[in-house]
């Protein structure tokens, strides 16, 4: 009778702990099956990247479509190329788009956010989005606006 | 056919000497301090043979060796006709079950029932069923008067019922020696009484050798058929309780007769005592 | 005066050795705990026993103090995150510290105290009062008897102690955040499941407990194997199970936390 609590307890524990990991797993990092996906890259060259990391999301009409693979510096242009995983059921976003980098809030994180273009034909695999907007960098902004050299009409 | 089993048995007939275990040339260090100095020992298959020294002679030590739980730094150690040092481990682990060893504690296992602990050897080393096992530890608690504490735990019993129930473990496979490791001391007189009774019924009855490593001198050479005195790491004296008790060597007089001065100081080795009251400084 | 500065480095030498020494023995002893075959039946109601006592009793000290430290990073998190408009990144720092460093190294501190001592002072004792050599005169092997099953249960219940730690936490952090602060619960949850990754965050955060389980138990059973066989000698091999153990923790876990998040 005293093995059987025993062997309960340690049953109860053991589920506990994976229990505890499922819902980590689901609930806390937002893993679903669908997750992990087939996807497809997308280059996008940057003049200034800011704070965006790999990992950053990618988003499209505030749904987010992706996430940043990786960042890296560009030797000949000395730009910064960015290269995206795209959810492979989005296969329709029109060459001509605009991937622009934005901020979440006034100190929020860094993710693209992607504005549709009008052309027919659709980015593929590899390729890169023509039409880009680098971060915006508040100190920049703010030491303009001093200056008082922001375009009014911009 | 006929032959080489004759052959097998003479050759173990062979190994089987007088002694169940010999003791060749044992040397073993503590650090730098030699705890037995090239001494030698024979313990005759069926006898008891009391180990008597003073407090701190390593007698518990000579039971490890013997168990090989400890390896001497020279010398050899012979179990019924092993050399200790050749044995690989599995081989002395069946070397072990030859041998049983009551601990001085008793060593009971406290997470288990004084019927687990007689049960833990016969478990671990035999396919028995259970109803044999059950058989087997209650004639072993019944020889040391305690079949009716089986369900107890350790942690109920008083000392000299642990260290019964520890004897009943250590015959539970029926081992060919037991050794002793102060089985007298801490006990009061009727559980003395019953441990030299048991120990002294284990021998005649089963012929189990039997090694008590003792400093209750009454109680041990009412029981010893031999008894070896250990000092500074040497063996002093050897004989049977007689002899000993008329040996005219002033060693072991001392330690027989229990006089506190002698060729075993009373004093711990020191500075000479006037200048050590006198010397200004400390 | 020179032979004075030689001895004191020949003594310094000897310690050195000896610490060489002792960190080889305990090397030894990890090796064969973990590789021993246990050789005899029921060894499985020997790990359940463990894992009963190693795991389940830590289980109440775990999940209080995960509550805790849940509730105070959610209230901390929000005092300062509500300055800057963005308490909705509540559920994201509660959820990203709780499951990168505090689950594992908290509990991993916890679990020292309570388990690791515990197992310490038992193997301490069985070794003072002879157990430990009576099982070997019987014939079994106290590696594979004692240590193995203890070593095991703590190596299998530390993560599963980290992750009901860091779960229980975020749910301090959600009654804290969502049900007292009014933080919005919607974008509590996305917050944190948009900045938490399944395979970098919480994957992570379990190897590391793995890894502190397996060196606080490692620390555990072989200073209580170790242990001088006195009550002074026990009670100080505790004492070095929790300090050693923790300072191995948060050692290690700084270094793991460079391997891990370092390159971002």
């Amino acid at each position: 009778m005293r093995i059987r609590t025993l062997e309960i307890s340690v049953g109860a524990f053991m589920l506990a702990g994976m229990l505890a990991l499922v819902l980590l797993a689901v609930k806390v990092s937002g893993l679903s099956l669908k997750a992990g996906g087939e996807t497809y890259e997308l280059n996008a060259y940057f003049d200034n990247i800011g704070a965006l990391k790999p990992r950053s999301k990618i988003s499209m009409a505030g749904v987010t479509i992706g996430k940043v693979k990786s960042v890296e510096l560009d030797k000949e242009t000395y730009m910064a190329r960015v290269v995206m995983d795209i959810d492979q059921q989005i296969d329709n976003i029109p060459i001509d788009s605009t991937a622009s980098i934005v901020t979440a809030g006034l100190l929020g994180e860094q993710y693209i956010s992607i504005s549709i273009g009008g052309d027919e034909a659709f980015l593929r695999d590899g390729e890169r989005f023509e039409d880009t907007q680098s971060a915006l960098i508040i100190e920049e902004l703010i030491g303009k606006f001093l200056l008082g050299t922001v375009n009014k009409s911009e | 056919m006929m032959n080489s089993i004759s052959s097998g048995e003479q050759h173990s007939n062979e190994n089987r000497t007088d002694n169940f275990v010999e003791i060749r040339g044992l040397t073993f260090y503590r650090g730098s301090r030699a705890i037995f100095n090239n001494i030698d020992m024979d313990i005759p298959r069926g006898k008891v043979v009391g180990i008597m020294g003073p407090s701190g002679t390593g007698k518990t030590t000579l039971l490890r060796l013997i168990g090989r739980q400890l390896l001497p730094d020279r010398g050899s150690i012979v179990v019924d006709g092993q050399d200790l040092a050749d044995l690989t481990r599995d081989q002395l682990f069946v070397q072990r079950r030859k041998m049983g060893m009551l601990f001085q504690s008793g060593a009971l296992f406290t997470d288990l029932s004084v019927f687990e602990n007689v049960a833990f050897p016969l478990r671990i080393h035999s396919q028995l069923s259970e109803t044999m096992i059950r058989d087997i530890v209650l004639m072993k608690l019944h020889a040391v008067g305690l079949r009716g504490a089986w369900s107890l735990m350790p942690s109920e019993l008083s000392g000299g019922m642990s260290r019964r129930v520890a004897l009943a473990r250590a015959i539970a496979l029926d081992p060919e020696m037991v050794m002793y490791d102060e089985p007298f001391v801490g006990q009061d007189p009727i559980a003395m009484g019953v441990l030299v009774e048991l120990v002294r019924k284990l021998n005649q009855a089963l012929g189990i050798t039997s090694i008590i490593v003792s400093h209750d001198l009454h109680e041990t050479a009412s029981i010893a058929d031999v008894i070896y005195l250990i000092a500074d790491g040497e063996v002093i004296g050897s004989g049977t309780p007689e002899e000993m008790l008329s040996s005219t060597d002033a060693r072991v007089c001392q330690f027989m007769q229990g006089l506190p001065d002698g060729p075993v100081p009373f004093h711990f080795p020191a500075d000479d005592y006037q200048s050590d009251l006198l010397s200004p400084g400390v | 005066m020179k032979l004075d500065v030689l001895d004191r480095l020949a003594q310094l030498g000897q310690s050195g050795l000896g610490h060489v020494q002792s960190l080889g023995r305990s090397g030894i002893f990890l090796f064969l705990a973990i590789f021993s075959r246990a050789g005899f039946s029921g060894r499985g109601a020997l790990l359940i026993r463990q894992l009963y006592n190693v795991g389940f009793l830590s289980l109440i000290i775990v999940s209080v103090s995960g509550l805790f430290i849940g509730m105070v990073l959610g209230l901390q998190g929000y005092s300062i995150l509500i300055r800057y408009g963005s308490e909705g990144s509540v559920g994201q720092l509660v959820a990203l510290s709780l499951v990168r460093e505090l689950g594992p190294v908290v509990t991993a501190l916890l679990f020292a105290g309570r388990a690791g001592s515990a197992l310490t002072a038992e193997i301490g004792l069985m070794k003072a009062t002879e157990q430990l050599s009576s099982m070997e005169m019987i014939g079994v092997d106290p590696l594979k008897r004692v240590i193995a099953p203890r070593f095991w249960a703590g190596v299998i219940s530390m993560p599963l102690l980290a992750a009901i730690f860091s779960l229980v936490g975020i749910l301090g952090g959600v009654i804290v955040g969502v049900d007292w602060l009014g933080i919005y619960e919607g974008s509590f949850w996305s917050g944190m499941q948009q900045s938490v990754d399944f395979v970098d965050d919480v994957g992570n955060g379990m190897v590391k407990s793995l890894v502190f389980g397996v060196v606080v138990t490692w620390i555990a059973v072989f200073q209580g194997y170790d242990a001088v066989p006195t009550s002074e000698g026990i009670s100080r091999a505790t004492t070095r199970t929790v300090v050693y153990s923790s300072l191995a923790v948060l050692g290690l876990d700084f270094i793991l936390t460079a391997v891990m998040f370092g390159e971002l």
